[in-house]
């Protein structure tokens, strides 16, 4: 469970000091499926990196499954990230120069893992999101949904409780998009909890809750009635 | 991460920029490569001239006269010149304490033909002792006779590069040869042992020195060669001759005596010093390849910014992501070490095959010393880009900033 209290975040812009989280207070139960809306600017993704403990708050409380996060040492929160944390990214932030199998690969590999164990994991996770016949392609000889499906297994090949995308098929397009959304909505329902941050209001819908921000800030948090996405 | 996995992954990044990789690499050998080189050849030289030394004879010492060195605390010499070494000299010397032989040497330049073929050597008059004394060996006949030193003699022996001159591939013993005005039979022949100190004995003759003395018309010695009973007799035979001739010479001391061991050593040292001098100045070269690749991974993390970021978010802490730049740049200062040590080594090798009267090989310790400076060359200017990694913040580094 996730739990915000007070959350503040500011930027210093030049002279100006940009409020990009205020007061923030927010609760996120385990294996939730949450989209966030709002206009750009609106610190969506810096929630997103504060949630993931990439980034840290100026002040508040961020409890994660009932630990306070905010003094943990950098070491700490990188170990956090690879045990509990996984990322997808607009831009996908795959290495060019490694295969897809080693992309995927790579949390394990930087955890050490057992080699065998590792191929094992890579293939059981690659099958199961179609990509086996991509395993030793370079990301630039992948299309754009094919890239992001790799990306979402790196960011779960760790199995961790908690994903978090940030725009996630801003760069794809409409087809590509709703592969995606289901590979992520497939995972949420297998019981990771899942933040989409969004534009499109057609995917921000599907999800279980709507937090729509403003200003650093919540403007509406609503609950949809139906559980269930349409797609699935 | 596995170390395996660590260099797996250096070795790609390395592997995927080529350009980059290829011009530390050359950098690094070359530091290396010329600290081999040099080291070798200065090694080289050291051991010519210890050589040089030990070819002149063992436990040898040199007595010449005059006073060529200036000992602190006796007083100048005044008035006159030196008085003579002489035979006398020579015969007294014989009889003392911790001298094996002695060998009294003259030495001139004179015209030596046979038939048609006339050549200018030098001409050597010593006995039968300088055959030990300076290591010689002959190839053919005998050497001089034993007997009393001043009795002349009309012998010679010859060595091999003047026997091949006279009489090129025809017979030389018992051959009658003309020494300046004097006929001298060919008694012996050397063999050849290449040049030592400045006199090249395969093209000398050696005659008795009482013949040499009145060929040349002079009663003075050009030097008197003694060899000590072993090593420790040096400094205790250095004494007996000095104090003999002194004695002799009307208690003036006229005559310098060089021990080969002592200007063995020091020569050694200057060798020794020059070597690691030069050395010093060709781990310059690796200091410079250092701050080539300093530069070259800052750049390497600059265009990998959003790389960094990213092994960030998925959980690598940044000490293991410093690490992962060091080892880069330490595989690097490890391949160009080993380019630079097989390279150096080659050179060597050719150096040596080119140059046949001169033998190189590379010194280990120049080996270890260049690649440990090599390795630790790269780590320490591996440090700075490293830690720039390290501490890039993983949202900025994400972005690309
Ligand atoms: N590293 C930064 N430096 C300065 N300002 C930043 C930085 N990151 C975000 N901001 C500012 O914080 C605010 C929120 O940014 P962000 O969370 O990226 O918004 P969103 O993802 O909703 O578009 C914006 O005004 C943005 O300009
Ligand atoms: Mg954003």
């Amino acid at each position: 469970m996730i739990r915000l209290e007070a959350l503040n975040r500011t930027f210093q812009v030049g002279d100006e000091s940009v409020h990009a989280l205020r007061n923030l207070d927010l609760q996120i139960e385990s294996g939730d499926y949450v989209s966030i809306m709002g206009p750009s600017g609106s610190g969506k993704s810096t929630l997103l990196n504060i949630l993931g403990l990439l980034d840290r708050p100026d002040s508040g409380r961020y409890l994660l499954d009932g630990t306070d996060t905010v003094t943990l040492s950098e070491e700490e929160r990188a170990l956090f990230r690879r045990a509990h944390v996984g990322f997808v990214f607009q831009s996908f932030h795959l290495i060019p120069r490694l295969s897809a199998a080693d992309n995927v690969a790579l949390p394990m590999i930087l955890a050490g893992v057992d080699p065998e164990i590792r191929r094992k994991r890579v293939q059981t996770i690659l099958r199961s999101l179609g990509l086996e016949d991509r395993a030793s392609h370079r990301p630039s000889q992948l299309s754009g949904g094919q890239r992001q499906r790799t990306a979402i297994a790196r960011a779960t090949i760790m199995n961790p409780g908690l994903l978090l995308a940030d725009e996630p098929t801003g760069n794809l397009d409409k087809h590509s998009g709703e592969d995606v959304m289901n590979t992520l909505e497939s995972l949420n329902a297998q019981g990771i909890t899942l933040l989409v941050v969004t534009h499109d209001p057609d995917i921000g819908r599907r999800a279980r809750r709507c937090i729509h921000m403003d200003d650093g800030g919540v403007a509406s948090d609503r609950f949809n009635a139906s559980t269930t996405p349409d797609a699935v | 991460m596995r170390f395996r996995d660590t260099i797996t992954f250096a070795g790609i990044t390395l592997l995927s920029a080529r350009k980059r990789t290829g011009l530390m690499l050359v950098a690094m050998a070359i530091g290396v490569g010329s600290v081999i080189v040099l080291t070798a050849l200065g090694e080289g030289a050291r051991r010519y001239v210890s050589n040089q030394f030990s070819s002149l004879g063992t436990h040898l010492l040199i007595v010449l006269p005059g006073r060529v060195e200036t000992t602190g605390g006796h007083p100048p010499l005044v008035g006159g010149t030196p008085k003579d070494l002489t035979l006398n000299d020579a015969a007294a010397l014989t009889r003392a304490g911790s001298i094996r032989r002695i060998a009294p040497l003259s030495l001139g330049s004179a015209p030596i033909s046979y038939q048609q073929r006339e050549r200018d050597v030098t001409v050597m008059g010593s006995t039968t002792e300088l055959l030990a004394v300076r290591n010689l060996a002959l190839a053919k006949g005998r050497f001089l006779p034993p007997g009393d030193p001043s009795r002349e003699s009309a012998v010679t022996v010859i060595g091999s590069k003047l026997k091949k001159e006279l009489f090129g591939n025809g017979a030389a013993l018992g051959r009658w040869v003309r020494i300046h005005d004097r006929r001298f039979r060919v008694i012996g022949i050397l063999k050849p042992l290449g040049q030592s100190l400045g006199v090249d004995v395969s093209d000398t003759a050696i005659i008795p020195v009482a013949s040499a003395l009145s060929l040349f018309n002079t009663h003075t010695l050009y030097r008197i060669l003694v060899q000590a009973n072993s090593r420790d007799a040096i400094p205790k035979a250095r004494k007996t001759i000095i104090e003999l001739i002194r004695k002799r010479h009307d208690g003036v001391e006229d005559i310098t005596v060089i021990s080969q061991n002592a200007l063995l050593s020091t020569f050694d040292g200057i060798f020794r010093s020059l070597t690691l001098t030069v050395a010093g100045i060709a781990a310059i070269s690796l200091a410079v390849a250092g701050i080539l690749i300093m530069n070259v991974m800052l750049v390497s993390v600059s265009q990998r910014t959003e790389e960094i970021g990213l092994l960030k978010a998925v959980g690598s802490p940044a000490r293991q992501i410093q690490q992962l730049f060091l080892i880069e740049a330490g595989m690097l200062a490890i391949a160009g070490a080993t380019i630079g040590v097989i390279t150096g080594v080659a050179g060597v090798w050719a150096m040596d095959n080119a140059l046949p009267r001169f033998s190189l090989s590379v010194p280990l310790w120049s080996v270890g010393a260049a690649v440990a400076v090599a390795l630790l060359t790269g780590l320490v200017f591996g440090i700075l880009p490293a830690r720039r990694a390290a501490s890039l913040d993983p949202v900025q580094a994400l972005g690309g900033k």
